[in-house]
This record gives structure tokens, C-alpha cells and sequence, in this order.
């Protein structure tokens, strides 16, 4: 338990995410099983027990602590787990030696056999073994509230880098395991056979593509297609526990997202595991032909853990097509993509057509020809290409050489530095997250500044320490880590498109906006009015 | 049975007026005739007409105002009498070099003020003695059951695990110049550590003067002074706590954040200001040591000063101990010496 509240703490610490994967790699890798196994299901979706709710903490608390001190502290410390934790009474020192801190995995299951009639008093047992970090660790793992911002991916990068297996291969087996996952320690650390995962409706790891920076490329070897603006997602059948058939949909990194779309699950019967893009009926993208709604239209359907009739009757979701990878059993992954290309087009009569269609293939005679359908893209508001290697088989992970995105190029718009925020980590002493504006109105007549977005990268270190010195000499105001800037400088922002958006003041958002050149030649006034923004909207 | 006030003592806002003698302890602004517990700029103001204090804390103060006008040097143990039948005594507190707690008497009453205290040893400093009287004038800083500081040792094994887990970095500490940074290093040597400390420029000349009382620090030398950025890899870099997220750090090879201070037994406190390693070392006493002390000088009245009046007001009310909250403004409540 002492090193597991050791790397809570320093991960509580650490705010750069190199340091969290090391720290976390290096537990992985000296903590025997199965404490690292329950340290890990602590660390990312938590454990649920059942007897210890957060009025535990404070009904043991009000037995040890007068109820006005107890008042005081939690309201200064600001966390229950914690204060509980400092203030926890040292029990006396007896003659007996005191019982050894316990292990993860005794605490955990010391939890799991507590009940609500006994836990006043089992609990404490626990804590008096502990130091106050101790005990701190022991509270947020039994109240399932860690909050230190480790994702499910994190912990699997961690995982793999500690092992130096590769994180694809962490991704595909992680799938149906449970905490303490000892078949995947055994896998990863002692060589064992991966663990078998049978017949489980299991996620695999994604395909994925590097942005396109050749000049061209020859249309005999590559297969292009629209790359469309929703959200990646895998659709997963197989016989199940049950043997009578389970179907899933996961998301890019592997959260299981059927609950938000049960209909998209309920019209998969054939035992598949398909790739494809998660979109809205509609026609923003691409037209009627198109036939996708924005992604501000899938959004509404987004993180929902019940969906209504008439969410579902208003956002109808459907999966478009990319590619499968596995078929009635056989795993097609190694195939090259033109025959797992017509094994899919074989597959979509069998599949239902309100759920299920096919991304198009682009007929373009050469690059040229495909270069000038690109730049219609925009009109269309279709985010680019997808350009596929027809030799490819179906890898894990951002392989060289295969698969490219060709996205239409950014949208480009001079914008003001109105505020300024330092970093994190290496770049804790710099001013290096900037939110910029847009005038109003005519900046000569009296026009204000309006926010538009906010950017942390695109500038490269000289050009970073450049606007550090800037934000320094040009500060106005200051509020804790921001400070508000003389709004004299001038920002070329790139971002992709720009959308209504209820939550901004100006009434737009950017997606992926960041700084493309600092325009210290510019005047201020001269910077883009809101209307020059709100004219590229394709909403 | 005679009544007892203490009207002759009274808590003004910018300090404790001893009426009888005309003169205050600590005061905020500058009078003609000031009592001084310690160095620190919240308690030691410079412009009076007389200043009455320990010759260390005495020396402090000329480093920092560059004069020496009116010092009166007063050493642990020593009485003196003052107008109006007031006698005075200082005895060491145990905060920084040169603290004191002063102890009234006058007309066989006797008063306490204890200034900034703790009870742990410090290498650095004459410990905290335990002085009956009829009134205990105490900080409480730490004045919440939440801050239980850990054994000093505890700390600095945390500190130099750092430096061995990352042979390719610094660490550097964040540490108040006067009192926590010799602290700091004096336990530092302490625990076996004797290589170069590297120092901020501001931290410099009051470990000097710490030398020149004494206090062996061992070999410092000014961080401006390294010969290269990578020579600063593995050792320990102590700065004011305002330079950490400065410009300054950047000459500094991958600095892991350290701050010294007891507010980092709060991992929120810590968060906010972006330490990556809270050492919990404190030059007040933690709730334990400020509740052991009412109960050890077991005085007929206590009353509570800068810091968190409330939860020490409760715990009296709750031992059956009379207790007020003087309300002195100047000190500083969340600084950073703590």
C-alpha cells in the first residue's frame, strides 16, 4: 500500500504526461501481482465497493472528531478522503507490535468482504495500520474517486512501455480482462501465451493514418475515399458468454459507447467485427448524395448513457463503412485491403440498410484529377481523402507508407492575443496557452475585442520564448496564472472549420485551432472582424 | 479575589501596546520603542525609534534596512526594565535564528508572547523553552488538527530519493531566505548530504550571516556562478519561493519543483503552486505542537493570534481552557515562511 500511495501522490504531482507514463511504468514493473493488477483497475475505472460510501468517511469521522473541528478542516482542505486521512487519530502505541501496513491487494479484499453492518468498524482497522499517505490512498481506492487524470489509454501506454510490448497488442488483450488482469501480467511480463479471448465481442486496436506530405501519389496502388466527419468507431459481433450473440460499438480508443447507440447494436445480427464511421442522417456532408448530417448534429447523440425516442428519431446514426476485420470467425486483418475491400462490398446486401452503408470509393483517373475533387471538398464540407495502399493489410496502430489523410488545407484568419496562460511541465515558465479575438465591428469606430478560440500549439520553441517575452512585457492585468495582454499583437490562427456555438460570447468555434505565424507587422486594427469568421461557417 | 484583566497589555491592530511602558511588541508600523520576537519583515519592521531584540535578530535586521539606528541587543535569559515597572525577557523560541518569545511582567502578572514558535529540534536555532505565566500569546498558524507536520528525517529522505531517481536533474526548492533555506541545509548535512548546495542570489547573504553566528552550512555557492547548465544535474538548488515559475529556473537542467513549507501538507496547496515534490517542513508549530504548548504552560488565559483563531478557540472551549482571538492585522496569514 506505501508505494501505491507513493505513485498516487507523485502522479497528483506530475503534471507532464512523459513523467506520468514512467512513473506509472516503473510500478508496474517492480510491484508484484496481484497488487499492481488492483492498483492499475484502481487507477482507470476504479473499484466499486460496495459497503463504503463517501457518508462513511464522514459518519467514522464524526465518531473521532469534534463535528466543528472536522467542519473547519474540510473546509480548508476542500477533499473529505484527504482531511479524514490528516485527521485520523495515530492509534496508541501498545506494547504489540502494530500490524503491518497491507498490502494492495489484502486492502481490496478486506474492502470487498466488508459489509454495511460492519464497516464502522472494519474500516478503521484498515486506517490504523496506515500513515496519513497511507490512508489517503486507502479512501480514494474505496470511494472510487481518484481523479488524477489517468485515461484508460494512459494506463495502457504505461503498461506497454513497462514491458516493451507493443501498445496495440496491450489494447487487443486488455479487452475481457478483469482486475487484477494476472493473465495480462503474465503475458506481458513472463512471456505466457496472450490470453485467450474466444468468442467475447472484443474491441481491436484501430488502423490508422499518416497526414499526406508527398506530392502525389499513383492512383494504381492507392484507393481513394471521403473522409467523413464523424466519429471512428468498431462494430463487434460475436457469440458471447451467453453463445447466443453480443454486439458492441467502441469508440478510437476502445470505451465501449453501445448503450449511446442501441440501435446501431440491435441491427448487427451476422458475427463481424466492422470499421467504419459513426455519422447522422442528413445532408451537410456531401449533399443528399452525402447523405451525413455535421458533427455538431452527432454530438447531441454523444456520451449519453440513455437515449430517447426522440433523440434517436431526430439523430438517426448509422455506421459508414470502411473496411472488416474479421468475418463469421475468420480474421481477415492480414488480407491485403483490395480483398478485404470486396469481401465488404460482399457483406453490405447482407447487412441493414438503415444502419449500415458503404463508404464510396472516389473515381478519379489520376492524382490530378483526384487533387481537383479535393478542392470541392470544402464546398461539400467534407473534411478531405483517405488515400489506402491496395497491398495493405490491416494493422494496428499509424504504420508508414499505408494509409494517408488528406485533408482539405486550414482555414486561415488574423486574430488579436487578448490573454495568456503558463503551461504545464517543461513549459511551466512560459506563457504558452493564448486566447486571441476578433473585432466586433469596425475596430476605428469604437469595435471590441470578442475571444474566439484558444491555441497551444503551432509555434515552435524560438517562436514560443518570442511571444513569452511578449506576454511578459505586454501584461496589463493578471489573474493567477493568466495575464491579460495590451491586445497589440497580431496572430495568423489556422484551424479547420469553424461552428455555431452557443458557449462562446462571439457565438463561434474553432476546431483545431493553432498560432501559423505571429504577424508582428500587423496593427491590431487591422486583424479580422468576427463577420470574416462567421462568414466561413458551413454549418 | 482580585480581578484580573490585563488592561495593561492591550491588543491594538497593529500590534500589542504595553501601556504602562509605551512601548510594543512586533508592531506593524514604525513606533518610538518596539520588542522584537524575530528577523521575519512581518514582525520585524524597520524605522523605530528603539528596537529591543536578540543580537542575531538584531543583525538581521541590518541586512535587511542597512542600519543599525537604535538597536538595543537583548540576550536569551536576559531581563530588562523598562518604563512604568515593565520587565522584559527574552527566551528562545525555536522559529529561526535568533527567535524569541518575550515574557511581561509587571505588577506580578506575567504574559507570554511567544512570536512565531515550534517545538521540533533545529539545528539551526536554540530550542523553544516552556515559560509559565499568567497570559500565552500564541500564534497559530497551523492552528487546524488537519497539520500534523512528519518527522523532518522523513522529508528530507524524500528530497534526496529525488536527486537519486533522477541523476540527469536538479532539484530545486523553493525555501523562505531567512530561516527555511539554513534549515533546509543544515538538515540536509544532517542526513549526509555534502556535496555543493547551489543558492539563489537572494538566499546567499543570509546564510552568511547564519556562518557568522555559527551555524555551519557547509560548501554553498551561487547558482550564476556554475560553470554550465549540466553541472547542475543531480544536486540541490535552493531559490526564494517567487523565483520557482520565474525566468530564472530556465538556466536550471529539468528543475523537479521542490517547495519547503508546511501549507504543502494540502495537496490542493501544493497543486496550485505546480510543486511537483512537497516537502512538509515547517518553522511553526502543527497543531499538536500548539495545543501541547497551552497545555504545558497551562496558562490561566490564552489568547490567539494570525492564523486560523477558530479551530484553536474550539479546542480550547472543548479542554475547558479560557481562550480569545486578538485580531492583529500586518502578519501575514498564508506567507510564504510558513
Amino acid at each position: 500500500m506505501e508505494r501505491f500511495a507513493a505513485l498516487l501522490d507523485a502522479l497528483v504531482y506530475t503534471r507532464s504526461r512523459n513523467a506520468k507514463l514512467e512513473q506509472l511504468a516503473a510500478y508496474l514493473r517492480e510491484t508484484p501481482d496481484p497488487d499492481r493488477g488492483w492498483a492499475l483497475a484502481a487507477l482507470t475505472d476504479g473499484i466499486a465497493v460496495p459497503a463504503v460510501k463517501a457518508s462513511t468517511v464522514r459518519n467514522l469521522m464524526r465518531e473521532r472528531v469534534d463535528p466543528e473541528l472536522w467542519t473547519l478542516s474540510r473546509d480548508y482542505v476542500g477533499d473529505s478522503a484527504e482531511t479524514a486521512s490528516l485527521l485520523w487519530p495515530e492509534p496508541a502505541t501498545s506494547a504489540e507490535t502494530p500490524a503491518p501496513p497491507p498490502s494492495v491487494c489484502e486492502a481490496v479484499e478486506t474492502l470487498f468482504a466488508m459489509t454495511r453492518a460492519n464497516v464502522m468498524s472494519e474500516l478503521p482497522r484498515l486506517l490504523d495500520r496506515l500513515d496519513a499517505e497511507g490512508r489517503y490512498a486507502l479512501l480514494k481506492l474505496a470511494t472510487g474517486a481518484m481523479r488524477i487524470g489517468i485515461s484508460a489509454r494512459l494506463a495502457k501506454t504505461a503498461f506497454a512501455q513497462a514491458f516493451g510490448v507493443a501498445l496495440e497488442d496491450v489494447e487487443e488483450h486488455w479487452h475481457g480482462q478483469t482486475p487484477p488482469y494476472t493473465a495480462l501480467f503474465d503475458w506481458a511480463a513472463r512471456g505466457a501465451p496472450a490470453p485467450d479471448t474466444g468468442d467475447l465481442p472484443l474491441f481491436r486496436p484501430f488502423m490508422l493514418a499518416h497526414p499526406l506530405e508527398a506530392e502525389t501519389l499513383d492512383l494504381a496502388d492507392y484507393a481513394a475515399e471521403w473522409k467523413w466527419d464523424g466519429i471512428r468507431v468498431q462494430t463487434v459481433r460475436a457469440p458471447g458468454e451467453s453463445g447466443r450473440g453480443e454486439t458492441r460499438l467502441y469508440s478510437r480508443s476502445g470505451d465501449d459507447i453501445s448503450a449511446s447507440f442501441p440501435e446501431i447494436v440491435a441491427a448487427l445480427d451476422i458475427e463481424a467485427v466492422l470499421d467504419g464511421e459513426l455519422l447522422v442522417r442528413g445532408s451537410h456532408q456531401g449533399g443528399d448524395e452525402g447523405g451525413a448530417a455535421s458533427f455538431n448534429a452527432l454530438q447531441q447523440r454523444l456520451g449519453r448513457k440513455t437515449v430517447s425516442k426522440a433523440m434517436r428519431r431526430d439523430f438517426p446514426a448509422f455506421v459508414r463503412l470502411y473496411d472488416i476485420l474479421q468475418l463469421e470467425g475468420e480474421d481477415l486483418r492480414a488480407l491485403p485491403w483490395t480483398q478485404r475491400r470486396a469481401r465488404l462490398e460482399a457483406l453490405i446486401p447482407r447487412l441493414d440498410p438503415d444502419h449500415f452503408d458503404l463508404s464510396a470509393l472516389i473515381a478519379a483517373p489520376d492524382f490530378a484529377a483526384l487533387a481537383a475533387l479535393r478542392e470541392t471538398a470544402r464546398d461539400a464540407a467534407i473534411e478531405g481523402v483517405m488515400l489506402k495502399a491496395r497491398t495493405s493489410p490491416y494493422l494496428a496502430g499509424r504504420k508508414t507508407g499505408l494509409w494517408y489523410k488528406w485533408k482539405r488545407d486550414p482555414l486561415r484568419i488574423d486574430c488579436v492575443l487578448m490573454y495568456a496562460q503558463r503551461g504545464s511541465g517543461k513549459r511551466s515558465s512560459f506563457y504558452s496557452d493564448f486566447t486571441f479575438g476578433c473585432w466586433d465591428g469596425d475596430p476605428d469606430a469604437g469595435a471590441e475585442l470578442l475571444p474566439v478560440g484558444k491555441a497551444y500549439f503551432g509555434f515552435t520553441d524560438e517562436e514560443l520564448k518570442w511571444l513569452d517575452r511578449h506576454v511578459r512585457s505586454h501584461t496589463v492585468n493578471r489573474f493567477g496564472p493568466v495575464r491579460e495582454t495590451d491586445r497589440s499583437l497580431v496572430l495568423e490562427v489556422a484551424f479547420d472549420s469553424v461552428h455555431q456555438s452557443r458557449r462562446h460570447k462571439s457565438g463561434l468555434a474553432m476546431r483545431f485551432p493553432r498560432i501559423s505565424r505571429i504577424r508582428a507587422d500587423k496593427p491590431a486594427h487591422e486583424a479580422d472582424r468576427i463577420a470574416a469568421l462567421r462568414a466561413l461557417v458551413r454549418d | 479575589m482580585t480581578a484580573r484583566d490585563f488592561a495593561w497589555i492591550r491588543p491594538e491592530p497593529w500590534g500589542l501596546h504595553i501601556v504602562p511602558a509605551d512601548c510594543w511588541v512586533d508592531p506593524a508600523r514604525a513606533v518610538d520603542r518596539a520588542l522584537v520576537t524575530h528577523g521575519h519583515a512581518d514582525h520585524a519592521r524597520g524605522g523605530h525609534g528603539q528596537t529591543f531584540a536578540t543580537p542575531e535578530t538584531l543583525a538581521i535586521m541590518k541586512l535587511r534596512y542597512a542600519t543599525s539606528h537604535g538597536a538595543v541587543p537583548v540576550a536569551y535569559g536576559e531581563t530588562i526594565a523598562l518604563p512604568g515597572n515593565v520587565r522584559a525577557t527574552w527566551i528562545p523560541a525555536g522559529h529561526v535564528l535568533g527567535s524569541a518569545q518575550i515574557l511581561l511582567e509587571h505588577t506580578g502578572e506575567r504574559v507570554v508572547v511567544t512570536g512565531d514558535f515550534k517545538r521540533r529540534p533545529d539545528p539551526t536555532c536554540a530550542p523553544f523553552e516552556v515559560t509559565p505565566c499568567d497570559v500565552l500569546i500564541t500564534e497559530a498558524t497551523f492552528g487546524l488538527p488537519v497539520f500534523r507536520h512528519p518527522p523532518v528525517e522523513h522529508e528530507i529522505a524524500r528530497l534526496t530519493r529525488a536527486l537519486a531517481v533522477h541523476p540527469d536533474r536538479c532539484v530545486l526548492v523553493g525555501a523562505y531566505a531567512l530561516g527555511k533555506a539554513q534549515r533546509l541545509i543544515a538538515e540536509l548535512r544532517r542526513a549526509g548530504h555534502d556535496r555543493t548546495i547551489w543558492l539563489h542570489g537572494a538566499i546567499a547573504p543570509m546564510c552568511q550571516l547564519y556562518e557568522d553566528f555559527g551555524i555551519a552550512l557547509g560548501s554553498l555557492a551561487l547558482v550564476s556562478q556554475a560553470p554550465s547548465r549540466e553541472a547542475m544535474a543531480g544536486e540541490v538548488v535552493i531559490a526564494p519561493p517567487s523565483a520557482l515559475a520565474d525566468r530564472w529556473s530556465r538556466r536550471l537542467p529539468e528543475p523537479i519543483t521542490a517547495m519547503a513549507s508546511g501549507w504543502m501538507r494540502v495537496r490542493q496547496r501544493a497543486r496550485q503552486r505546480g510543486v511537483e515534490l512537497p516537502l512538509i517542513l515547517s518553522d511553526h508549530a502543527d497543531w499538536d505542537e500548539l495545543t501541547r504548548t497551552v497545555t504545558e504552560v497551562a496558562p490561566r488565559e490564552t489568547w490567539i493570534t494570525h492564523g486560523r483563531e477558530e479551530a484553536m478557540l474550539r479546542w480550547c472551549e472543548l479542554n475547558q481552557k479560557k481562550a480569545r482571538a486578538l485580531a492583529l492585522v500586518g502578519y501575514e496569514d498564508e506567507n510564504e515562511e510558513a
